[in-house]
């Protein structure tokens, strides 16, 4: 375990009743993707949370599921959530309206390690949807990028037209104090840009494997690849930490839906270093 | 005329390569240029050449009737492009597009091939070193085509 703490949008209220959010602002981010910001229904509740947790959210009537907070920790008037309409609950999700309602538990969760990351070079590796718990992070660490070494975001995804907050992409990518790598697994004439699988670009990203630290997102198979060549980079194993994906649905810590191994993914994870479940990530039984 | 030994003896590919070797490879070497949209080669050609990329970028790509040029893979600076110079019948089964000016360090198939054939030794350093990137290539091409992004992969 590693640090991190935990703060709830509502600590007096119970961890299992979901507190009403009404939706400020939606956002298309792809064709099935889309970023929505919440506010309180309750003026005065903060919504502080770590980079790296997650809330449970429920849609009225429908179900309600796990999803990582993917705006900037410093804004603690609203909460952002970014998902893929791809499930029962997405779907009625990507559905609602500006003034609609959805019930908010949380944030729970062990966040992506900053304070250890201080001092070091930054390896983020996002695949897919995995860059919207990254964004968080990447939000902290240029706030107080004097704190870190180089900072480097690897991003890939399927094609040009599935990435995700392009236009903030172009205004990372245009910082001097931070290296933007973009690669997409297919793409037709007209993208300039990398084709190939993001792990393609761990050899060419300009970090010291020797004093880095890596936070990687996104689908699991993507995860353990990426994992395989930062090692062959040259970064320690125990600099490595992956936000990984079960089945959550109490998201305390009760209920064991998201057991993994002997660990609960909502209390223990989702952000793990990846020399503690290492062992884990090849069982097929876990 | 400035050597290219000391750039192929700092380039990965021929690292910890008996400096000799490097030395001999050097003769079967030429500074290469493509401008932007030009193809390097093109499916079907005789592989002349294998190219240590310096500067630029490369699409492998292929020409399908219905969906025009795919891109399957680009490579850009310290990558190697190309290996069928190696492998008989020695032609492009891709073609290859600079995508923005690339310079690059051509070797010519011909020349090395007969000096691997004369010195096994050399040939065996060239064997292993290109299996190591066609590993690193089909483990890439076996992730894209698991196609970990699609909602059901």
């Amino acid at each position: 375990m590693h640090e991190g703490t935990v703060e709830t949008l509502d600590s007096a209220a119970s961890p299992m009743i979901p507190q009403p959010f009404v939706i400020r602002n939606i956002r298309r981010e792809t064709e099935d993707t889309f970023t929505m910001e919440l506010e309180p229904e309750t003026s005065g509740v903060l919504c502080s949370f770590a980079p790296g947790q997650f809330n449970m959210v429920y849609v009225y009537g429908v179900g309600e599921i796990p999803i990582s907070i993917s705006g900037d920790p410093g804004n603690t008037h609203s909460v952002v959530h970014t998902t893929r309409a791809v499930g029962t609950v997405t779907k009625v999700m990507d559905k609602l309206k500006k003034g609609d309602f959805v019930g908010i538990r949380g944030p729970y969760g062990v966040p992506w390690p900053l304070q250890e990351a201080v001092g070091k070079d930054v390896v983020i590796v996002a695949g897919g949807i995995g860059l919207a718990p990254l964004r968080p992070a990447l939000y902290s660490i240029l706030k107080e990028r004097e704190k870190y070494g180089k900072v480097v975001l690897l991003y890939g995804t399927r094609t040009p037209s599935d990435i995700l907050f392009r236009e903030e992409l172009e205004r990372w990518r245009s910082r001097f104090d931070l290296d933007v790598f973009v690669s997409v697994d297919r793409a037709v004439s007209g993208w300039k840009g990398n084709v190939g699988v993001v792990t393609n670009l761990i050899s060419k990203s300009p970090f010291d494997p020797h004093n880095s630290l890596s936070m990687i997102c996104g689908p699991e198979v993507m995860i353990r690849f990426t994992v395989m060549e930062l090692i062959r980079r040259g970064v320690d194993p125990s600099q490595l930490f992956i936000s990984m994906e079960r089945n959550m649905k109490c998201g305390v810590g009760l209920c064991g839906h998201c057991q993994f191994g002997h660990y609960f993914v909502c209390e223990d994870g989702p952000v793990f270093r990846y020399t503690d479940i290492k062992d884990m990530l090849v069982k097929w039984e876990i | 005329m400035e050597s290219l030994e000391p750039i192929l003896t700092s380039h990965p590919f021929f690292r910890d390569l008996d400096q000799k070797y490097v030395h001999l490879v050097t003769g079967c070497a030429s500074n290469v240029r493509f401008d932007a949209g030009k193809f390097v080669f093109r499916e079907g050609e005789e592989a002349q050449h294998f190219y240590l990329i310096r500067q630029g970028k490369v699409a492998i790509e292929i020409f399908t009737p219905h969906r025009g040029h795919i891109t399957i893979e680009t490579l850009d600076e310290g990558n190697i492009l190309g290996w069928s110079w190696l492998i008989p019948p020695y032609l492009w089964h891709f073609d290859a597009r600079a995508l923005e000016t690339t310079r690059a360090i051509a070797l010519d198939g011909k020349c090395l091939r007969k000096k691997c054939e004369e010195d096994h030794d050399l040939g065996y350093e060239f064997l292993k070193r290109f299996a190591h990137i066609m590993e690193q290539r089909l483990t890439s091409t076996r992730i894209q085509l698991l196609d970990v992004y699609d909602v059901h992969a």
